[in-house]
């Protein structure tokens, strides 16, 4: 009948006005900035260098090994290699960023860093409220301002985070068997030579008082 | 009784309000005072509500599109209306060049005057109407033409192909439905015997076993307020016939070049005829002022008539978030093909139902007949068209 | 002949001025709304209610939007190269004076030729409607025929064109 159409559509509409005021789903707005929603834990918006423990120099994973620098496809990546080394989670003796700026205005968010980086040292970060009225330098960052610790990492991104640190525990878990296992080689070298040269000396001795 | 006469002196609170202002003048100034202070009532109470239905509408489609709708001014988005009124006063108002001046200067001005002259007949309760005139209904409908020669004025002055498309199509909209808004109001008059609106008004406010006389209650009077309202709402400009204006089909039809505070008196005058048109629906159809049972009569007049007018504004918006736009041909061709017809058809039947007399015979005879043409004509429009090879009027 | 009159008077005579004198077509269109508009209140100052009303609706309402949709739809937007007014314009004024004088003589010939009313009348729509379906029913009927005619010819102008289109 001509005129049913209209009718099922206006109750449609009276059920989405009424139900608005009382269930979820008929009213999906989030009022920004008093409500926000959670972001989602693969989100992300710029990149942040990761530090274990609690100091940030002293930690610091990377390596200014410069593959990042060269794989960012805006390049908005500047490094500069120090001069000396220190110890990084193994023990090895690694080179450390003089500097680490970031121009956050021009990254594209592609992840492409993370991606290359061999030390785990590079990863997204989540926040997006970084509106600031100064265009120069506003928006470039440096190595201080991108430093976050592990716990900030593990609490953006947990699953992500505790994979990154199962893999670092392993290597140094593998490194360290390695360097028992060469310990204990040198050290059985050691006793083994140890106990040659003595006998060896003792019967050149016993040979020369005979 | 004393809470009888208290609910007297509250229904007719502004007469006796209008009287103790006028009695302070001399007696020869009193009858030009008295309605000098109802022309101002109306000036202020219209839109007044003009600015809160902006915000309910708004609200209302907002909840029927599953957001909220403005919140931030005031609460619950109540002072809004003044965020906008500042707004469209302090905004440029741009002229373009090659325009009419004079012509575009006067069009928002001749439609919101002449919307105001529009209030002047309707009864908006006991004792309220402004000019009791013996032809009141007649009036109405001459201010209601008047306005469609503003739109032509806005569209024609601007010197833009899209106002002018705009105005032509709703003009042509404006006329084809202004028949059909009268021949459903000539059967109202048929039966009441009188142009003059508060006598159509008086004449539903009776009661028998507690129901109202009202007309919508009879068969030809649910068929011609559904005429009416359709009516209404093509002569408004309102969805789901508002292609003139539509923002996504012509830009702003006839009033594209309108800014600032132009456009905010055309906003006005559309809202203001929206109503006026319901005022003038409740008043021919559902009783004016009078309260719907008859032990409701205690709450004042008033209150019935604007309750009722805001309830159709809710149902404009209501249709408002629900239909899609239709299309110039479709509305043209829905207007002269159903609705005329069907209008026409209801004015047999109202003459019928006067001359059957009293009884139950008349009712059934009358929904008969208007059920069984609903059915057939709505079938009839309801068929789907053969598209031929399209032919060019002009261009051959 | 009071002071409202003489306003009255006043606008219809500038509307009709207007009309006449303005370069562009759709202000003279206008102006004959205004006119119309001014003879519309002439008729409410004389108590004519149905009569005034029926002038706003019909003539304002219709026919000047009618007169404007002609004037667009036709090549009318363009002004004349030799400018609105012909070269014997006078002849013009004295046929008009002519036409005036006649008129005006019919008209006080016949207000002499009514009796001297101390009460004017007042005619309500219930009494044109009695006359219209009473005294004046063959006439009425004539007119709806003629109205009839008119639309039946409209449709099929316009639909004629579509037929031969195709």
């Amino acid at each position: 009948m001509l005129g049913d159409g209209i009718l099922k559509g206006m109750a449609e509409t009276a059920r989405n006005f009424f139900g608005s005021y009382v269930s979820k789903e008929r009213l999906t707005t989030v009022e920004y900035p008093e409500q926000r929603i959670p972001t989602a834990e693969n989100a992300r918006v710029f990149p942040f260098l990761v530090y274990d423990g609690s100091d940030w120099q002293a930690g610091m994973r990377c390596v200014a090994c410069q593959i990042c620098e060269k794989e960012c496809p805006p390049k908005c990546i500047y490094i500069e290699k120090s001069a000396d080394k220190k110890p990084d989670y193994v023990g090895k003796q690694q080179f450390y960023p003089a500097r680490f700026d970031i121009d956050v205005s021009v990254c594209m968010s592609c992840q492409i860093c993370v991606e290359v980086c061999p030390f785990e040292a590079i990863k997204m970060d989540t926040q997006f409220e970084l509106a600031t009225t100064d265009r120069f330098g506003g928006l470039l960052f440096d190595r201080k301002e991108l430093s976050r610790s592990n716990e900030y990492y593990h609490s953006i991104h947990p699953t992500e985070a505790a994979e990154v640190d199962a893999r670092l525990a392993e290597e140094k878990a593998k490194v360290e068997a390695k360097a028992k296992a060469a310990a204990e080689a040198a050290a059985a070298k050691a006793a083994a030579a140890a106990d040659a040269a003595p006998p060896a000396a003792s019967p050149a001795k016993s040979e020369g008082g005979n | 009784m004393a809470t009888n006469s208290f609910f007297v002196n509250l229904d007719q609170i502004f007469i006796l309000l209008r009287n103790w202002l006028v009695g302070f003048l001399p007696a020869v100034l009193r009858p030009a005072a008295g309605v000098v202070l109802g022309v101002i009532a109306i000036v202020c109470v219209f839109p007044g509500l003009f600015a809160l239905t902006t915000v309910f509408e708004r609200k209302g489609l907002g909840r029927i599109q599953n957001r909220i709708g403005p919140n931030r001014v005031g609460p619950y988005g109540l002072l809004q209306p003044i965020a906008d009124g500042i707004k469209s006063l302090t905004k440029e108002d741009i002229v373009p060049l090659s325009a009419n001046a004079a012509v575009h200067f006067l069009a928002p001005m001749v439609l919101v005057v002449t919307v105001f002259m529009g209030f002047a007949v309707l009864p908006m309760g006991r004792n309220m109407v402004l000019v009791d005139m013996d032809a009141g209904l007649l009036f109405f409908f001459a201010m209601g033409a008047a306005t469609e020669l503003s739109v032509f004025m806005a569209g024609w002055s601007s010197r833009n192909k899209y106002s002018l498309l705009g105005a032509m199509r709703a003009v042509a909209q404006m006329i084809s439905y202004e028949v059909v808004l009268l021949l459903s109001s000539v059967s109202v008059v048929m039966i009441t015997g009188s142009l003059s609106l508060p006598k159509i008004v008086a004449a539903q406010s009776q009661y028998t076993n507690g129901f109202p006389h009202w007309y919508i209650f009879t068969p030809w009077g649910l068929a011609g307020f559904i005429m009416y309202a359709i009516a209404a709402t093509a002569e408004t400009n309102r969805s789901p016939f508002d292609l003139p204006e539509g923002e996504s089909e012509l830009v702003a039809g006839y009033h594209t070049e309108y800014s600032g505070f132009k456009f905010a008196l055309f906003f006005l005058g559309e809202y203001l005829a929206m109503f006026s048109i319901s005022g003038l629906g409740t008043t021919l159809f559902l009783g004016g002022w009078s309260a719907p049972f008859s032990f409701l009569t205690w709450v004042p007049s008033w209150f019935w008539f604007f309750g009722k007018v805001m309830l159709s504004i809710f149902v404009f918006i209501w249709m408002r978030g629900t239909l899609p736009r239709l299309r110039q041909d479709q509305l043209m061709n829905f207007a002269w093909k159903f609705v005329l017809p069907f209008t026409l058809l209801n004015l047999l039947v109202t003459a019928l139902w006067r001359f059957m007399g009293e009884g139950w015979a008349r009712w059934v005879v009358c929904t008969v007949i208007l059920v069984a043409a609903y059915v057939v004509m709505g079938r009839l429009e309801m068929r789907s068209e053969h598209f031929g090879r399209r032919s060019y009027r002009y261009a051959e | 002949m009071s002071l409202t009159f003489y306003l009255l008077a006043a606008l219809t005579l500038a509307g009709g001025l207007a009309a006449v004198l303005l370069k562009h077509l759709v202000h003279c269109a206008l102006a004959v709304t205004v006119a119309f508009a001014g003879l519309a209140l002439l008729f409410l100052q004389l108590d004519a209610q149905f009569a005034g009303f029926a002038q706003i609706l019909v003539y304002i309402g219709a026919v000047a939007i009618l007169i404007v949709f002609a004037i667009l739809l036709t090549r009318g937007s363009d002004l004349p190269k030799d400018g609105v007014f012909s070269k014997t314009w006078y002849l013009g004024l004295v046929i008009a004076a002519g036409v005036f004088a006649v008129l005006g003589w019919a008209v006080l010939a016949s207000v002499r030729a009514i009796p001297q009313q101390d009460v004017v009348p007042t005619v309500t729509v219930h009494d044109i409607g009695i006359a219209l379906v009473g005294r004046y029913v063959l006439p009425l009927e004539i007119v709806a025929l003629l109205l009839t005619a008119a639309t039946i010819g409209a449709v099929i102008v316009a639909m004629h064109e579509k037929e031969r289109a195709k």
